[in-house]
This record gives C-alpha cells, sequence and structure tokens, in this order.
C-alpha cells in the first residue's frame, strides 16, 4: 500500500535557506544541503526546494543546490520557482531532481506542461497551484506570481486542465491558510482530490501534526507539505509520522 | 578494481543513479570505478552495466537507439559477456519486448513480456504511483539479500512490466493491485522502483547489485 508522504519544504533564495530548520547540528544553518541531509537523516519521504530567488542571474545557484544535494541525499526532491520552459526543467533534472513544480508559467503558456510532460513524463511534472477562497462563497480562484496576480480561473476547472494537459501531481497551496498555522484547507483539499485522479499535496497552514491528519483524512491529499513547523523544530518528522499512524493512515516507518 | 558503467543516453535519473552506486559501493569493500558513458568501447568493456530511466518507454528506446552502437554494445556485454546488468525504471521496462505507451514500441526484449498501463482495481489508488510502497512476494534473490518483506522503495510511474514468465518477477508491489518491483533473468536485472531515491533500502539494494555473480 502507499504511504502519505511528509514533505518539508526549503526556501531558497540566491542559493541560501531563507527559512531554516533549527537543527543544532548544522556547521552551517544556511546552506540548503545541510538542512537537506537533516531531513533525510530524519526520515522525510521527499524534499521541496522552493527558489524565490527574484533576479534572474542568481537562478544558477539552485542547480549548485540540487546537484550538491543528489551527492549526499538519497530521496526524491522536487523543485519549484522560475521554471518557465522545459530548458529550465532539463537542467533541474539533469542536475539530481526528480519533478519540477511549475506554477506561474503553467497558467501563462498553457503547452509548458504538456511539453514538458512529453519530455521526461507526467510523473515528474508538477503544477503547482495558489488558491484562494472568492469572498461570496462560490469555490475558489487561482492566484500567480506568489498570490500577486488573480488570473480569473476557477481552481478545480483548472485543476483538471492542467491534469489533462500532463501535470502528474498537484501541490495546491491555500493562500488563505498560508503562514496561518490554523490547518490546511481542507474544503479546498477535497474539492480537488475529488475532481482529479493524480496524487495531490496538501500545502499551507500545517500548525501541528493534527492538521497533517486532517489533511489527509479530511482533506484526501497524498502528501503533506510544510515549511514553518518542521523549520522551527514545533514538530519533528517522526512526530508527524507518529501522529499520523495513530489516526490510522498509512506511513512509511523511520 | 571493477569496472561500473551508467549508460548515457541523456536520462534524468544518471547523475542521482551515479551518486548512489558510488555511496553503495563505499559501504563494500571491493574496488569499483564507476562512470557514465554513451562510448561503445566503454560499455563493452564494462564488468557491470546500469541503465537508469525517466520518462516515456518510446522516447527512452528512441534515445538509446540514437547512440550510435550502444544497444549493440550492451547486447554484446549482457548476452555474449555474461555481465551483470540492472535496469531502473523505464530502464528495466525497456528489458521487455514491447512498450504500450504512446502506440507499440519495441524493447531490447531480454525478458519476455510487455509493459502495460497500470489499471489498479481500486479507484481511490491513483496514477501515477507515486511515493513509497512495501515489496511483497519477495524471493530469495541475490538483489533482494537483506532487505525484508515490507521494505519500503520509492516508485514513480504509471506503466509496469508483464513478464510472460512469472518466474522472472523476484518482488511485487500493490497499488490497487500486485505487479512487477522487480525482475531478474540469469544476469540481467531490473526494478520498476528508484533505489537511487530509496534511502536506506536503496543503497542495500545497489550493493547487492554490484556484489552480484549471477
Amino acid at each position: 500500500m502507499l504511504k502519505v508522504r511528509v514533505i518539508p519544504c526549503l526556501d531558497v533564495k540566491d542559493g541560501r535557506v531563507v527559512k531554516g530548520v533549527n537543527f543544532l547540528a548544522l556547521r552551517d544553518a544556511g546552506d540548503p544541503v545541510e538542512q537537506a541531509r537533516a531531513y533525510d537523516a530524519a526520515g522525510a519521504d521527499e524534499l521541496m526546494f522552493l527558489d524565490i530567488t527574484a533576479s534572474h542571474e542568481g537562478r544558477g545557484a539552485i542547480l549548485d543546490v540540487v546537484s550538491r544535494t543528489a551527492e549526499v541525499c538519497f530521496m526524491p526532491v522536487s523543485v519549484g520557482g522560475g521554471i518557465r520552459a522545459v530548458e529550465d526543467a532539463r537542467r533541474l533534472l539533469r542536475a539530481g531532481a526528480d519533478k519540477i513544480s511549475i506554477n506561474t508559467s503553467a497558467v501563462e503558456n498553457p503547452a509548458l506542461l504538456s511539453d514538458a510532460a512529453d519530455a521526461f513524463g507526467s510523473q515528474c511534472v508538477v503544477v503547482a497551484i495558489d488558491a484562494k477562497a472568492r469572498p461570496d462563497g462560490s469555490g475558489w480562484g487561482v492566484f500567480t506570481y506568489g498570490g500577486r496576480k488573480a488570473t480569473g480561473l476557477d481552481v478545480i476547472e483548472y485543476a483538471v486542465s492542467a491534469v489533462k494537459r500532463g501535470a502528474g501531481e498537484i501541490l495546491l497551496t491555500s493562500m488563505d491558510r498560508d503562514g496561518a498555522k490554523n490547518g490546511y484547507d481542507t474544503a479546498l483539499l477535497r474539492a480537488i482530490t475529488g475532481a482529479v485522479n493524480v496524487p495531490v499535496i496538501a500545502s499551507g497552514g500545517a500548525g501541528s501534526c493534527a492538521d497533517l491528519v486532517a489533511g489527509v483524512r479530511d482533506g484526501g491529499a497524498d502528501a503533506v507539505l510544510a515549511a514553518s513547523i518542521f523549520h522551527f523544530g514545533e514538530v519533528s518528522i517522526g512526530e508527524a509520522k507518529a501522529a499520523m499512524r495513530a489516526a490510522g493512515l498509512p506511513v512509511r516507518p523511520i | 578494481m571493477q569496472k561500473i558503467v551508467l549508460i548515457d543516453y541523456g536520462s534524468g535519473n544518471l547523475r542521482s543513479a551515479q551518486k548512489a552506486l558510488v555511496a553503495a559501493a563505499a559501504t563494500l569493500s571491493g574496488g569499483f570505478d564507476i562512470c557514465a558513458s554513451d562510448d561503445p568501447k566503454i560499455i563493452a568493456a564494462a564488468d557491470r552495466l546500469v541503465l537508469p530511466g525517466v520518462g516515456a518507454f518510446a522516447a527512452c528506446m528512441r534515445a538509446l537507439g540514437e547512440r550510435t552502437g550502444v544497444i549493440e554494445a550492451m547486447t554484446t556485454a549482457v548476452q555474449q559477456g555474461a555481465k551483470p546488468f540492472l535496469g531502473v525504471c523505464v530502464g528495466m521496462q525497456l528489458l521487455a519486448e514491447r512498450g504500450l505507451e504512446f502506440g507499440q514500441t519495441q524493447g531490447l526484449g531480454w525478458v519476455g513480456g510487455e509493459v502495460r498501463p497500470l489499471t489498479p482495481s481500486d479507484p481511490h489508488c491513483k496514477i501515477p504511483h507515486m511515493g513509497w510502497n512495501a515489496l511483497e512476494e519477495m524471493t530469495d534473490h541475490p538483489l533482494l539479500r537483506g532487505l525484508e518483506v515490507g521494505a519500503h522503495m520509492y516508485f514513480t510511474h504509471s506503466y509496469a512490466l508483464l513478464p510472460s514468465d512469472p518466474s522472472n518477477v523476484i518482488a511485487q508491489v500493490d497499488h490497487g493491485g500486485r505487479f512487477t518491483a522487480a525482475v531478474a533473468k540469469a544476469n540481467v536485472a531490473g526494478v520498476q522502483f528508484h533505489p537511487e531515491k530509496s534511502q536506506s533500502a536503496g543503497l542495500r539494494l545497489l550493493a547487492n547489485f554490484l556484489e552480484w555473480r549471477p
């Protein structure tokens, strides 16, 4: 039986971790590779690097981070941020990434998901969707540019079309919950997991082990992603898995 | 010093597989020289061969065929030289006689059977089969030495190899129905999962491959 994945996410800017884990043993807490090693040792099921480098020139740094990580971490690694073309994806995959996550460019260039899926297979193409509840309660809209631009797209319709175009997984972030630590938007998750047949990663809002459990049990997510609760040591990977196991969810033993 | 060659035909997981083999070799006492190459001479002279693979069957087979002399060198090393061979993910699927992804494509044909889409009987089982899953129905094949039933490996695929001879299957996995997780036939073996991404269990399997004497 497939296990629910626990995925820590690291924000990386110019090759350095912006929000990092508080592991005391790290020689250089700003080094994404050191952080990746710590999560590998802690039993994380997968790792996500989100490249938030603003400048085009700085983008080479993430390639170095990915390739150094692949030398020491033997776990699946996904990379998102700034992927605008098949060649961007190819460079990351060649450096050692297993999946590439595409957000804004998947909206602006509808062919990108299908081109990437044709070139590398759907299993390594993740569509990252930032969703926000509409004020009138009529569902959720899709936002791009880190949540700054409303696209006018409906999240369910968009998710279905992204899968049709070749996305093999959805990273679904609730903008309403992101950073609030009061739990994933399980209604949003349920709406998407009920509409597509590819794995869905819950993101945005996890503040406790109970939230991780709810993302899977109530939201139907296949994987849970979190940043701050892991980085600041509020919840360890082991505690997250223990809580999920206690709730009857299938997890990989550490 | 044993020469281990990963066949370089542009596959995305080449580098990860190479690094993992280096890490696995470091746990063993023998000397291993691990390199990636698309040079038929280097491939023909290898003591062991590894074929990585990510993506679609037809695209991988085409990329392999475009490298002049590579398939011939692999075939000679494996069939005449009896060199141990490990295919990983699509690299394992290419061992089949044919693949049914995007039409029908001829494979290497070293293991009888074909590669078919996964069709889970349980509608809750999603495709791609993506994530950590447990090995089942394991035989006592040397590649699986030290791995217990229930060892978790990382999978990510939508198609699976269905060998025509069931005795070629050395491990299975369940995702709305059982299918092939690993195959072996004489000196040729393949794994559907990614040992290079499966932490200590994956490194153990790679170490077993490096020590395998079929």
